[in-house]
């Protein structure tokens, strides 16, 4: 039953309608659930109207037992129900929570990008194929994808709901997010976690394409231009995605496509927030004072700073 | 600049001046709320003098000690803010149902509206009803005269009354936070959010959190320090055993929350960096701490409810509860496995999956205890003589919709699958759904029930139940489409949306706030109605539910000592046992003199000079800063130095009152279960179980 409503409430690039594994088993993990917990709440939906039904006062011929206040077997059933119910839970819990660990790394060879959350955008840096996009995720069919996340501002949460989960991504520090890309075609993704203004309007898109065609707009773009510290600046400054592209000049209907002209840039702006220096606003990527001229980026650090520990 | 008189208060800081300038759609719904605050200062004040009210209302009311109408100062302030939370809420209802690509509202409205809102819901609606009901039947059902402290209680009132007055001007001078009711950094700190309304979130939510701390330990040494001899912990009522987790939960997590406040301010006003970004700050420090305090919090306002609901399925089955051993158990059990759950709200901050895991776990534990009093209260309406009055239809509600939040609850243990719905629509969904009906139809039910006690009439049956159809339909109707939004991908707190499925949803949610603000209002007529009826409703002889817990015991209103003769319990259900044995009435041999503390203006004063400060601390004006801190400090001294004279009522002045009463319930015929909710129901019962044992004798 529960299968049949969730295919009718079904839109496009959402947890409802996965088109990669891992958001299929967190679907499916969402069915199971709520199934097995039938087994403790079904009877109390049930008996509810039944009881008020029967028990109403106006019904004499009902049975009325006005002393009763326990009874062993009917105890040893109410706490027994639950916690069958709940042990059943808690070891798929531990199972799935391990198996579906957004840190567990899944193939040996993956594409690693490095994501940088600005207000209001994403940006997306391919260390490997020296190329960086906005808003714009491109990954090879079928292929494990490794995103490290980060922001320049205060804290986002990075989901593709068709796809995986969200991570949390927090400025000075790193998170992971592994999952496997699907089939060709488009889906979106978005931060999760309020930040402001232009919260609503921080979505992307997330292109999946054929192993060529990876290769091919991988290539593509070693011709567009750079990403250095310059433009990295400007486009830290805070603005939606159309703000942004009509600061920078260019039509709102193109993409943000780079070459990675600074290769060391996202340890570098990890390392912002390393320096030992107190951050001026002007310096804060996000804030409304903020001014590109003002926030130079410190040189890269050697070590990525407050790795979290098990990855 | 700050400026040393006004700080940065300037002309345009007063809403009315910036929506005068700028007249837009949300300037002028901001101005036309922000306009009651003036026309109400006015108003009020205006319409006392005229009526003569003032005089009682500050010698009766602002200056009493009595903890009853303590309590009902507190459920006052919550229903005035329940105004301000309920169309907030249908604002952002009504606005989602136009925001396909954009919407009535702009951004920054909308990010202040559901921050006020949450912020008022949980801190000046929940928690003052939770608060004030508590403060009501306490010591009436502990059987004692007051509550141990009772100058501390009237003090906490004030000071959540001056945090509900810092947000409710907020609307007015300035603005508020936008970062939400949890307010994380570093988006609340000084760089990304300058201005006032972060200030103003964190003295809100820090004076009425003090207050809420001085309940805590108030109440807790109440009830372990005040029960009526014979008293036992096993034999209070359930509402008592819930109350005493509560009183412990608050003393131990609302200093987290001031914790998080005050830090949080250092780094504000001062230029720490508990939770910058730069020089070793650290936001994930502050949504620890904030929810080591959230998610006990959930419980504070839940358990209550759950007290309420057991005295309602016993009292109005006409049956003892099923399984109090079971349920005190229960009840202790949520109490202690709240403390260890607090990570399931951040699943998603990137910590192993064995600590996810253990959590996940966890919170699913507390689904056990919880499943077992939805269990215990079936089995207690099983076999009884079910009276479909307001307090049982709202138990009704509450058993069928609460267990689909707890569902939903279930769910969201889940870490694999809250990586999917947290920070969604179904997250607002579920809390609703666990908030209203678990908590507000709790606190509502709760309030149909002991109104008589404390006013001495019934609410009326009829607009009751109307009203609490509405609530039912109304949640209903608000909160399961916005499941199906955040399944679909819809985001908490977006202003807008970009995908056409939503709209439908949205649409119907907008048609169940609108059915919310109904019942909010059919509350508020339910209350007036009664008032004009107040004559035919009065129950002054005490029982009018046929009811088991000592609270009945005493007269509708009790006197202000409540209990001319401190009762001898001997058991569970104290006053039952007595309707049973014929001596619920009998005559008292002896009286003793009753010592009352004295009233006082103690917490009026320190409400008045914590305001003071809040405010001047939001505005950076130091000279009122420090007027409002020293006034704080002088008071408590001030008071210390005072002679303290207490009350003396001597025993023949109560024994005359007490005999009037006793003697009128034993002249009188009771009514039976079919006359409840009748003219003819005084107050005093003819016990459901009582008359069928006579007919099954008689036969």
């Amino acid at each position: 039953m529960f299968v049949s409503v969730f295919h009718l409430l079904a839109t496009a690039g959402n947890y409802l309608e996965p088109v990669g594994p891992i958001a299929g088993t967190e679907r499916a993990h969402l069915i199971k659930v709520i199934w097995v917990s039938m087994i403790a709440i079904g009877p109390a939906l049930l008996a509810t109207p039944l009881i008020l039904w029967r028990y109403r006062r106006s019904n004499a011929r009902a049975a009325y037992t006005p002393k009763w206040e326990g009874n062993r077997l009917l105890e040893i059933i109410m706490w027994g129900v639950p916690i069958a119910v709940v042990t059943w839970l808690s070891l798929h819990i531990w199972k799935s929570t391990h198996q579906l660990d957004p840190y567990r790394p899944l193939a040996e060879e993956a594409i690693t990008v490095q994501v940088v959350g600005l207000d209001w955008k994403w940006l997306f840096l391919y260390p490997d194929q020296g190329v960086a996009l906005v808003d714009e995720l491109i990954v090879p069919e079928g292929q494990a994808v490794h995103l490290i996340l980060t922001t320049d501002t205060v804290m986002q949460s990075l989901q593709i709901p068709a796809l995986a989960g969200q991570m949390y991504a927090m400025p000075g520090m790193t998170t992971h997010q592994w999952f496997f890309a699907g089939l060709p075609g488009e889906t979106r993704g978005f931060n999760a976690q309020f930040t402001g203004l232009g919260f609503s309007k921080q979505e992307f898109v997330v292109k999946t394409v054929t192993q060529a065609g990876f290769e091919e707009a991988m290539a593509s773009m070693q011709s567009a231009p750079p990403l250095d510290e310059a433009t990295y600046s400007k486009l830290a400054e805070r603005g939606t995605p159309t703000e942004t592209k009509l600061a920078l000049g260019i039509s709102t209907d193109a993409t943000l496509r780079f070459r990675l002209a600074e290769p060391q840039l996202f340890a570098r702006v990890l390392g912002r927030y390393h320096t030992g220096q107190p951050l001026a606003s002007e310096a804060q990527p996000g804030s409304a004072d903020y001014r590109a001229e003002a926030a130079a980026l410190p040189a890269a650090m050697n070590t990525m700073p407050m790795h979290h520990h098990h990855d | 600049m700050t400026d040393s008189l006004c700080g940065n208060l300037t002309w345009d800081s007063i809403m009315l001046v910036k929506a005068w300038k700028d007249p837009n759609v949300n300037n002028l719904i901001t101005a036309g709320a922000a306009a009651m605050i003036p026309v109400g200062a006015l108003m009020v004040p205006l319409l006392l003098l005229w009526t003569g009210w003032w005089r009682p209302l500050f010698r009766d009311w602002l200056a009493s000690v009595d903890h009853k109408k303590i309590g009902v100062l507190y459920i006052a302030l919550a229903v005035v803010m329940l105004f301000r939370g309920v169309v907030e809420g249908t604002l952002m209802r009504l606005h989602h149902a136009t925001a396909l690509h954009g919407g009535v509202l702009s951004p920054d409205h909308f990010n202040q509206l559901f921050t006020t809102h949450g912020t008022t819901m949980i801190f000046f609606v929940a928690m003052p009803l939770i608060t004030g009901l508590m403060n009501v039947v306490i010591p009436l059902q502990l059987g004692a005269r007051d509550v141990a402290y009772p100058r501390l209680n009237q003090i906490g009132f004030w000071l959540t009354a001056s945090g509900g007055f810092l947000i409710t001007i907020s609307l007015l001078i300035g603005q508020f936070a936008t970062g939400g009711w949890s307010a994380y950094p570093a988006y609340t700190g000084s760089i990304f959010s300058p201005g006032v309304g972060v200030d103003y979130w964190l003295l809100s939510v820090g004076l009425s959190g003090i207050g809420s701390t001085l309940s805590g330990v108030n109440f807790a040494v109440t009830l372990y320090k005040l029960r009526a001899p014979g008293m036992t912990f096993m034999r209070m009522p359930l509402f008592l055993w819930t109350s005493l987790c509560v009183s412990i939960l608050l003393v131990l997590i609302m200093p987290p929350l001031t914790v998080a406040c005050i830090t949080l301010g250092l780094d504000r006003y001062l230029g720490f960096h508990f939770y910058t970004n730069d020089l070793g700050g650290n936001l994930m420090n502050f949504i620890n701490l904030f929810w080591m305090f959230g998610h006990p919090e959930v419980y504070i306002l839940a358990l209550p409810a759950y007290g309420v609901m057991s005295e309602v399925a016993s009292t109005f089955s006409a049956k003892r509860l099923y399984g109090y051993p079971s349920i005190v158990v229960a009840t202790m059990c949520i109490a202690v496995l709240s403390f260890l759950v607090w990570l399931h709200h951040f699943f998603t901050m990137g910590q192993s999956a064995l600590v996810n895991a253990v959590f996940g776990i966890a919170t699913l534990i507390i689904a056990i205890p919880t499943g077992m009093k939805v269990y215990d209260w079936l089995a207690t309406l099983w076999r009884g003589r079910i009276r479909f009055t307001t307090p049982m239809i709202y138990l009704c509600g509450f058993l069928v919709l609460f267990v689909i939040g707890g569902l939903t609850g279930i769910i969201l243990a889940n870490p694999t699958i809250d990586f999917q719905v947290h920070n969604s629509l179904f997250l607002v969904a579920h809390f609703h759904n666990v908030i209203i009906p678990g908590v507000v139809f709790g606190m509502l039910a709760g309030l149909h029930y002991w109104f008589p006690k404390v006013f001495g009439f019934r609410l009326l049956e009829s607009w009751g139940r109307t009203t609490a159809w509405l609530w039912i339909v109304g949640f209903s109707v608000t909160f399961f489409p916005l499941y199906v939004a955040g399944l679909m991908g819809m985001r908490r707190r977006a202003v807008d949306y970009a995908d056409p499925a939503i709209q439908p949803y949205m649409i119907v949610a907008a048609i169940g706030s609108l059915i919310l603000c109904l019942a909010f209002l059919a509350l508020l007529g339910t209350i007036l109605r009664s008032i004009l009826l107040r004559k035919q409703l009065a129950v002054p002889l005490g029982d009018p539910w046929d009811a088991r817990t000592l609270e009945w015991a005493t007269p509708c209103p009790p006197p202000e000592y409540n209990f001319a003769v401190l009762p001898e319990v001997t058991a569970r259900d104290a006053f039952w046992e007595a309707k049973e044995n014929g001596t619920a009435y009998a005559p008292v041999e002896k009286y003793e003199d009753i010592h009352l503390p004295p009233p006082t203006y103690y917490g009026l004063w320190i409400g008045a000079f914590a305001s003071v400060l809040g405010f001047a601390v939001v505005w950076h004006i130091g000279w009122l800063s420090l007027l409002g801190l020293l006034g704080s400090i002088a008071v408590p001294i001030a008071y210390a130095l005072l002679p303290y004279r207490e009350i003396i009522l001597p025993a023949a002045e109560v024994q005359k009152q007490d005999e009037a009463w006793r003697c009128a319930a034993r002249e009188t015929d009771g009514v039976t279960r079919d006359e409840e909710a009748h003219a003819t129901n005084r107050g005093l019962a003819k016990p459901d179980e009582l008359e069928i044992e006579f007919a099954a004798a008689e036969r």
